[in-house]
């Protein structure tokens, strides 16, 4: 026998003895044990060396040879592959190659596959201690959440408080930034929104789905009642038989109408994280079933990613400018900040928690002019005061079209700039001053449109010609939410990159942003943002290609069902069995010219829902749409796998109750997403890599959404294949492993503190100013791997992504891909929005425009309702008589003429549609705006008597239109809402 | 001497963002939690800390002030008076009402002039902030509510009356309601941004499409025809004059460009809010 030979014989000789020992001193290992049972054999495939091993109630036996009925068969093409497959700290790139090229093979009972490869990772995670004991004997755990990382104290099982975390003296300094001869430097903490200070609230709920349930009336083998869906009650069932009905239905799927008929459906967000999110656990999930999936409009970057990437590029980012360098920039040169529907203080940029707060006060202290473009005299006007311009709602083209006129009339916009880096600037001059088209676009012309006097228009024309000036546009100061998300949202969005065209974009105090973004940190360390997929194996509908696939060796999974069901439409879809989209695809700014059609040839018409999550109420436009899609009779199955019952749980045959991210592991950077929001963690004030303890069991019978996946698959013998052998906790390990974090800290030292702080960048060392390279005629000298080389016309680097390489007035990709689109004409001319003021007959009937904003205080509907903390927040919901309204935010003068007092209940409504809320009376609303946010959790209907629907949760969206912001695009626009109010006197439920 | 020492705490009214971390961070501490001898669990709708919102100005010249309220752990408190052995004033300055001795006296909700005391229906006892003592007991260095704020709007300070008292004549800090005589120990700073009003103006000139904004007129403001204070107007041709008390009528404001002929401009009536005057010049 060779050596390696007799090598393995030993090892597998011994390993019960190794097994016995972690019996006795590892309480996980050991409850592993005991929980299952199975004959394992290992072998050689010539059977050259062979054992196998009875595990059975907690016993370990075993016996040389081979047993003559085992569960699990594993063999080793050699003794060479099983010795290294075998190695206590094996590579995981060899385990994977292996895998992937039959090396080893594994046959049998895919449960005892599972069970088994969980067992031994045991040995060594078993063992793992996870936080730190405290004085007061509660044991701290640290997670991450969408508005920031948080201590977790935990006592007995259960939390007893939840902190932000303060950093230790011995976590890494924090930047100083020397401007106007002070010196900045950011408070160290990492601070949060309320929505992480409400995770406890949440967390023990008693909205909290706490068993598997079905729907009374659904009887899988009989009649399944599709019409009754949100109408009948639920009755409580086993994880066996919850399992067995949701395993049996996909295989009846796609034994009867083949692939595509089952739809896996989410929100765009989950509980942060790398290894639970949804681009990683449910897409791995997906793609092993082979689920037609849905194709998401870029529904917060919308005008940017529709409009504005096409004047100068970065399609990467959807459109949305980068902010290396700016924070330094702005404290140090900027003299005023046009706040352009850009509400930081409300929205935190995008998972920012309190970060960019201190950083804008600073500003403020520096006495840097603010002036805010905003029918809402919103959180950050309220925060930092400074001029307020309450334009209506849609019509901020008109505006920017004003504002270029004075440039253009005084001369006073970066000419060299425009000559030296623009194409096309004459046509947008001869359209600006009315040349060709007879209509001069001036002050005057835009007052009657957007109610802003002519006189100030001027003013802050001749202001930021004067003064070095930032626009903050959209919530991170460089795009994002407000104004892009209306029917004249791409116009927008594209005349914001006109304007700083203008300018002289990168000049020194000129750039876009907020003091939100832009923080210098280092970007170089490489941990990996959500969107590289985790553990999802997904390469083309995620960002693992780029770094993830490699760092982190997995086995590679592919959806077989390429056919999609645009989000926006896929009600329509359903009822109508066809629709058409436009894809989301960043990597050029061709592709979304590619439409999107469902169904695609060839794939099933989708006969089962399996949503995940319940936020589409509160987050999808006219959503009352939904109704009619969850009762179609074509749905033959609605499973929904959610933490809460919520929103649409109400209209699933199976429910599955998953658990919330403090009952399991995980792992993940605070504000950290990577791929198209590339180095988004430039709003902390510093980097934070997060772990994300296991703080308490799974609460009643929940488990968490990788364990119910596993649990499906393992029933129809994927689960080894889904596992890759992992617990949550090995995919934490894999996941830190692929990342260059253990530069800092050690995995063990890692898991107990849990979380690492990485130095910023040196001061001498920082990255240039955004777009400083084009102003200086350089080449493109940030760490941002945009666009592809091939996109380049020049050199590599040279010039920006357009055909020109230059910012285009007029964009030639527009003029090569949909050239002839009235409503998206390649000169950005100023068109009315379709659904507005100017639509007379509607705005008669519906005079009040309504603007739904993200969130303050809910991330989504994530903390929102089912009795947080959040909801108790005056701002957020107003408690009426015992129940908590939404809150709509009208002038006093509008709330006069309708007899609405402060605090009142109203009826919010349109054709489409009627929400019951609390009215906010004051003068910090434009008259005639209706201002109020999105992401209502709740949703608690009744179909009155004219057949709509009458809400009282607040899915404000069941108000907004569907219709898309132009043809050619799959744009939201739920920002061109024209809805009425009448004070609510009704009793509720006898309407 | 260390027993000298005594908790204060200080709330700047102009950093409040109505985030509302420190109401929360407070819920979440009592949320299911009995701290016996500090406080019973609190319970949903009772909320001991809450945030107000103050808006003054009219168009689109307005502000808004937030100051979060709670209890002010006075040094004269009706509800120590009230509570007889039920509610303590600790050496530290802290009160608390103790959740044992002081069940069903929902009479203490009354006794507080602040609103400060709420009633918990669940737990049978009326409730206040703590200070979250039982924390400041066990070692920490500040209560949630602080720790929490983002943008450092609020603060404590363990010092003696003297040094205390010698930070509010510095730092020209006031307490919500004087009038109420209880000497509380939360302070709150820029709390004029509630209690003043202030006259904004807006300056134009010029008809149809010249109509502009005149900036750099010197703007006077005068109450009886005495000077109180004057500004230039901004780039907007705007100028505000804040930290204005109730005023009987009298205020005018005073324009001077050397472009126009110079105009007055009254403020109609009394002086109990705060006022926009536009005034078009030249005519």
């Amino acid at each position: 026998m060779s050596i390696e030979k007799t090598k393995l014989s030993v090892i597998l000789a011994s390993l019960p003895r190794v097994m016995k020992v972690a019996r006795r001193i590892n309480a996980a290992f050991r409850q592993h044990l005991e929980a299952g049972s199975g004959i394992i054999q290992v072998r050689l495939k010539d059977n050259s060396v062979a054992r196998h091993y009875i595990l059975r109630d907690g016993r370990i036996d075993t016996a040389k040879g081979l047993h003559a009925d085992p569960d699990l068969d594993i063999a080793f093409v050699d003794a060479g592959v099983a010795l290294r497959f075998l190695h206590p700290n094996p590579d995981q790139g060899d385990i994977v190659h292996f895998i992937k090229n039959y090396q080893v093979e594994m046959v049998g009972d895919d449960a005892v596959g599972v069970w088994f490869a969980t067992l031994v990772k045991k040995m060594q995670s078993g063992m793992w201690k996870q936080g730190g004991k405290m004085p007061d004997s509660t044991i701290r755990y640290v997670t991450n959440t969408n508005g920031g990382p948080v201590y977790v104290f935990v006592r007995d099982g259960r939390i007893i408080r939840t902190t932000p975390i303060d950093l230790a003296a011995d976590d890494p300094e924090s930047w100083t930034i020397h401007a106007r001869g002070r010196s900045f430097t950011p408070r160290r903490q990492a601070t949060v929104n309320v929505h992480a200070l409400s995770m406890k609230s949440v967390v023990y709920s008693e909205r909290r789905l706490k068993y598997p349930m079905k729907r009374v009336d659904f009887d899988p083998d009989g009649d399944r009642n599709p019409q009754n869906r949100g109408k009948s009650g639920y009755e409580r069932i086993s994880w066996d038989e919850a399992l067995r009905i949701v395993a049996g239905e996909i295989k009846r799927q796609k034994t009867q109408h083949g692939p595509g008929s089952i739809s896996i459906l989410h929100g765009a967000h989950h509980q942060m994280g790398n290894v639970g999110y949804w681009l990683s656990a449910l897409m791995r999930f997906s793609n092993i079933v082979g689920a037609t999936m849905m194709e998401f409009s870029p529904i917060s970057w919308e005008g940017w990613y529709w409009g504005a990437q096409h004047h100068y590029g970065n399609s990467l980012r959807l459109g949305l400018p980068g902010a290396y360098g700016t924070l330094e920039d702005c404290l140090k040169e900027c003299e005023m900040i046009v706040f352009w529907s850009s509400d930081p203080e409300a929205t935190s940029g995008l998972y920012g928690g309190g970060e960019g707060t201190q950083r804008r006060l600073w500003a403020k202290e520096l006495g840097v002019d603010f002036v805010h473009i905003d029918p809402h005299f919103n959180s950050t006007a309220q925060m930092l005061g400074g001029k307020w311009l309450p334009v209506r709602p849609t019509t901020d083209s008109a505006l920017a079209h004003a504002i270029m006129h004075v440039w253009i009339t005084e001369g006073t916009f970066d000419q060299a700039f425009v000559e030296k880096h623009t194409t096309g600037f004459e046509d947008w001059r001869a359209y600006i001053l009315g040349e060709s088209d007879g209509t001069p676009k001036t002050p005057k012309w835009q007052e009657d449109e957007t109610g802003i006097p002519a006189r100030d228009v001027v003013s802050l024309a001749r202001q930021w010609a004067r003064k070095k000036t930032y626009l903050a546009a959209g919530g991170l100061g460089t795009g994002f939410g407000g104004a892009c998300r209306s029917a004249t949202g791409q116009q927008w969005a594209r005349n914001m990159i006109l304007l700083m065209a203008m300018q002289g974009w990168g000049r020194p105090g000129v750039n876009f942003g907020n003091l939100q973004c832009g923080v210098p940190l280092d970007g170089t360390t490489y941990f990996p943002g959500y969107a590289e997929g985790g553990i999802s194996g997904e390469l083309n509908k995620t960002a693992a290609a780029i770094n993830n696939f490699t760092r982190m060796p997995h086995v590679l999974t592919m959806n077989p069902v390429k056919q999609r069901l645009p989000r926006e439409l896929s009600m329509e879809g359903i009822r109508d069995g066809h629709c058409s989209g436009y894809a989301w695809d960043g990597m050029s700014l061709e592709t979304q010219f590619a439409k999107v059609d469902y169904p695609m040839t060839g794939y099933s018409k989708v006969h089962m829902l399996y949503q995940y999550g319940a936020s589409s109420f509160g987050t999808t436009m006219n959503s009352s749409r939904l109704i009619d899609m969850y009762r179609d009779p074509s749905v033959e199955c609605v499973v929904n796998q959610a933490i809460w019952q919520e929103g649409e749980t109400q209209f699933a045959d199976i429910i599955l109750p998953a658990c919330t991210v403090v009952e399991r592991e995980d792992i993940s950077e605070v504000c950290g997403c990577a791929g198209f929001a590339h180095h988004n963690q430039s709003q902390m004030n510093h980097r934070m890599i997060v772990m994300q303890h296991k703080c308490i069991e799974p609460l009643w019978e929940s488990k968490s959404d990788y364990r119910i996946f596993t649990e499906i698959l393992t029933r129809l013998g994927f689960g080894s294949m889904y596992s890759e052998g992992c617990d949550e906790i090995d995919w934490c390990k894999r996941v830190f492993q692929s990342s260059d974090i253990g530069r800092h800290i050690s995995w063990s030292e890692f898991l107990k503190k849990g979380y690492v702080v990485l130095p910023p960048q040196l001061e001498d060392a920082r990255d240039p100013v955004y777009m400083r390279w084009l102003h200086e005629d350089g080449k493109k000298n940030v760490p941002e791997p945009h666009p592809l080389p091939g996109d380049y016309s020049g050199e590599f680097l040279d010039g920006l992504q357009t055909q020109s390489g230059k910012i285009e007035f007029l964009p030639n990709s527009l003029r090569r891909g949909d050239p002839d689109n009235p409503e998206r004409p390649v000169l950005n001319r100023y068109l009315p929005a379709w659904e507005g003021r100017t639509t007379a007959d509607l705005a008669r009937k519906y005079p009040l425009q309504l603007v739904s904003s993200h969130p303050r205080y809910s991330f989504h509907t994530q903390a929102d309702g089912k009795g947080s903390h959040v909801s108790e927040i005056r701002d957020h919901r107003l408690t009426v008589d015992g129940y908590a309204y939404w809150i709509v935010r009208l002038n006093a003068r509008d709330a006069a003429e309708r007899g609405v007092a402060a605090g009142s209940l109203v009826k919010v409504y349109n054709d489409r549609a009627a929400v019951i809320c609390a009215a906010d009376v004051s003068p910090l609303v434009a008259r005639g705006t209706v201002k109020t946010f999105e992401s209502s959790a709740e949703f608690d209907f009744v179909i009155g008597s004219d057949g709509k629907v009458l809400d009282r949760g607040g899915c404000m969206n069941l108000l907004t239109p569907s219709r898309t912001q132009a043809k050619g695009t799959r744009a939201i626009a739920p920002n061109s809402c024209l809805v009425n109010i009448d004070r609510w006197d009704g009793v509720w439920g006898a309407a | 001497m260390m027993a000298d020492l005594k908790w204060n705490m200080v709330v700047d009214v102009a950093l409040c963002t109505n985030c509302n971390n420190c109401v929360v961070a407070t819920q979440d501490e009592y949320m299911g939690n009995a701290f016996p001898g500090y406080s019973a669990p609190s319970a949903p709708g009772v909320k001991v800390m809450e945030i107000d919102r103050h808006v003054r100005g009219a168009d689109a010249m307005v502000d808004v002030s937030y100051v979060p309220r709670m209890c002010q752990h006075c040094d004269d408190a009706p509800c120590v008076r009230q509570g007889d052995e039920a509610v303590v004033k600790r050496a530290d300055g802290i009160v608390i009402i103790d959740p044992a001795k002081a069940r069903g006296r929902r009479d203490l909700v009354n006794a507080c002039p602040h609103g400060a005391v709420v009633w918990n229906d669940v737990e049978n006892v009326p409730q206040i902030w703590t200070f979250d003592a039982h924390l400041l007991d066990q070692g920490w260095s500040a209560p949630r509510c602080v720790q929490a704020c983002p943008s450092g709007a609020m603060a404590v300070h363990k010092v003696t009356d003297a040094d205390m008292a010698a930070r509010v004549e510095k730092e020209g800090l006031t307490v919500w309601d004087p009038q109420a005589g209880t000497k509380p120990r939360v302070y709150y700073r820029h709390l004029d941004r509630v209690t003043t009003h202030f006259i904004g103006v807006q300056i134009h000139a010029g008809e149809g499409d010249g109509e502009i904004n005149v900036s750099g007129a010197e703007v006077e403001l005068t109450l009886d025809g005495r000077r109180v204070m004057a500004a230039r107007s901004d780039a907007f041709g705007e100028v505000r004059f804040d930290g204005l008390a109730d005023a009987s009528s009298g205020y005018a404001v005073r324009i001077s460009h050397p472009d126009y002929p110079a105009d007055t401009c009254v403020v109609e009536g009394a002086l109990t809010e705060s006022r926009v005057v536009t005034v078009k010049l030249g005519r």
